[in-house]
């Protein structure tokens, strides 16, 4: 097997799929089936599957589904008089893919970094009870400290790149971590490396406060 | 769906409403709305299909798995305040159209999808029901599913191929 392409794994794709993702894991996910024609292609096979799955509901389950006898007025005066719903504007080409720019608000310049130490920056874009979605900056040939996972982490590359346990990261390329997973980003040297971050649980990081972690604890 | 993308043909609409609203709403149900939310989201997901009926690609999805996304979309919309991300669209111009053959053979593949599905083991059939209802969270979701997943992917693959060559 090549290292060149880290994608989802089928279980990723699928519940991203199925919809059971948060919020944050969903913005990695479109931005990286953005970015990868297979994993694009499995996503749109999986969604094929839940096409099959409404085709082969349960007699009684439509039976208990039954629309309401005016249910095709009503959905037709709902209709009447809309206009073609526009297709979506393309977004200008740039680093970041189009739900990434929505998300920011812009490409990559449109971003509020915040510096975190040692040169890192961050900016997050989302947060809630199921996730934190962040944009990370990392100084070329800079080594993040080495971590372990309470929950799930997932990381894709927007420029730039890196290596670690998992192998070697660059634009397009997911990672995958969870809590059997202990890891030491190194960003390669040369370009800044770029990452889009969904994490649902505060990383554990190995040695006491290392000079990076300090200000990404009790985010 | 051309028909109704093209001469806004309500005899068509109506034909594929008979056919898929109620599973729409019964899936909607099964994902845990009660019968009115689940009736009026129907009727909003319905009317998206009209509206959106000319962005729809059948070399890349099936009807039914068309539907599927916009009924996702529409039950996650209800969970959160933000509208759910979604990958880039690929644009494809005029200089692709789909192939009548692909959008049949693709047709064809889902109907035998779900032809597979339904002689599942009751219990596994269950567990994919239940992934796509939102029971099941991407951890628990099994992939020994034993459908015929490949041909759909290699299908949409070349779908895919054919939009990056019109493009460049
Ligand atoms: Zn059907
Ligand atoms: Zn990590």
């Amino acid at each position: 097997m090549t290292d060149t392409h880290h994608t989802a794994p089928d279980d990723v794709l699928m519940g991203y799929a199925t919809g059971t993702l948060s919020q944050a894991f969903d913005l990695v996910l479109a931005t990286h089936v953005s970015l990868s024609d297979d994993a694009r292609a499995r996503l749109e096979t999986f969604e094929a599957l839940g096409g099959a799955v409404l085709c082969d509901l349960d007699a009684e389950d439509l039976d208990r589904a039954a629309p309401a006898p005016d249910s095709l007025q009503q959905t037709l005066a709902k209709i009447d008089g809309a206009a073609p719903a526009p297709r979506p504007t393309p977004h200008a080409k740039g680093l970041f893919p189009a739900p990434l720019q929505d998300a920011v608000g812009g490409d990559e310049t449109a971003v509020s970094w915040r510096a975190v130490g040692g040169g890192v920056k961050q900016c997050v874009l989302h947060s809630d009870e199921g996730g934190i979605a962040r944009l990370l900056l990392i100084p070329a040939g800079r080594e993040m400290p080495v971590h372990s996972h309470h929950g799930s982490e997932m990381t894709l590359v927007l420029q730039g790149a890196y290596r670690d346990e998992g192998g070697r990261f660059a634009r397009g390329d997911l990672e995958v971590a969870d809590t059997e997973i202990t890891h030491q980003p190194i960003a390669e040297p040369g370009e800044d490396c770029i990452c889009l971050v969904a994490t649902d649980a505060k990383l554990r990081f190995r040695s006491l406060l290392p000079r990076l972690a300090q200000p990404f604890i009790g985010i | 769906m051309a028909a109704i993308a093209q001469n806004q043909d309500q005899a068509a609409f109506a034909e594929l409403f008979r056919h898929f609203a109620p599973r729409v709403k019964a899936f909607l149900m099964k994902s845990g709305a009660d019968a009115s939310l689940a009736e009026d989201c129907m009727q909003d997901v319905m009317a998206t299909l009209w509206r959106k009926a000319h962005m729809y690609d059948p070399a890349r999805a099936s009807v039914a798995t068309w539907i599927f996304t916009i009924a996702r979309n529409r039950r996650i919309d209800l969970l959160r305040r933000a509208a759910r991300p979604e990958p880039e669209d690929l644009p494809w111009g005029p200089e692709a159209p789909p192939e009548q053959a692909e959008a049949l053979a693709l047709q064809q593949d889902t109907e035998r999808l779900a032809a597979a599905l339904a002689k599942l083991p009751e219990k596994q059939r269950s567990l994919v029901q239940r992934a796509y209802f939102g029971d099941l969270s991407h951890a628990e979701i099994s992939l020994e599913t034993g459908l015929p997943l490949g041909t759909i992917k290699s299908r949409i693959r070349l779908a895919l191929d054919r939009l990056r060559h019109a493009m460049t």
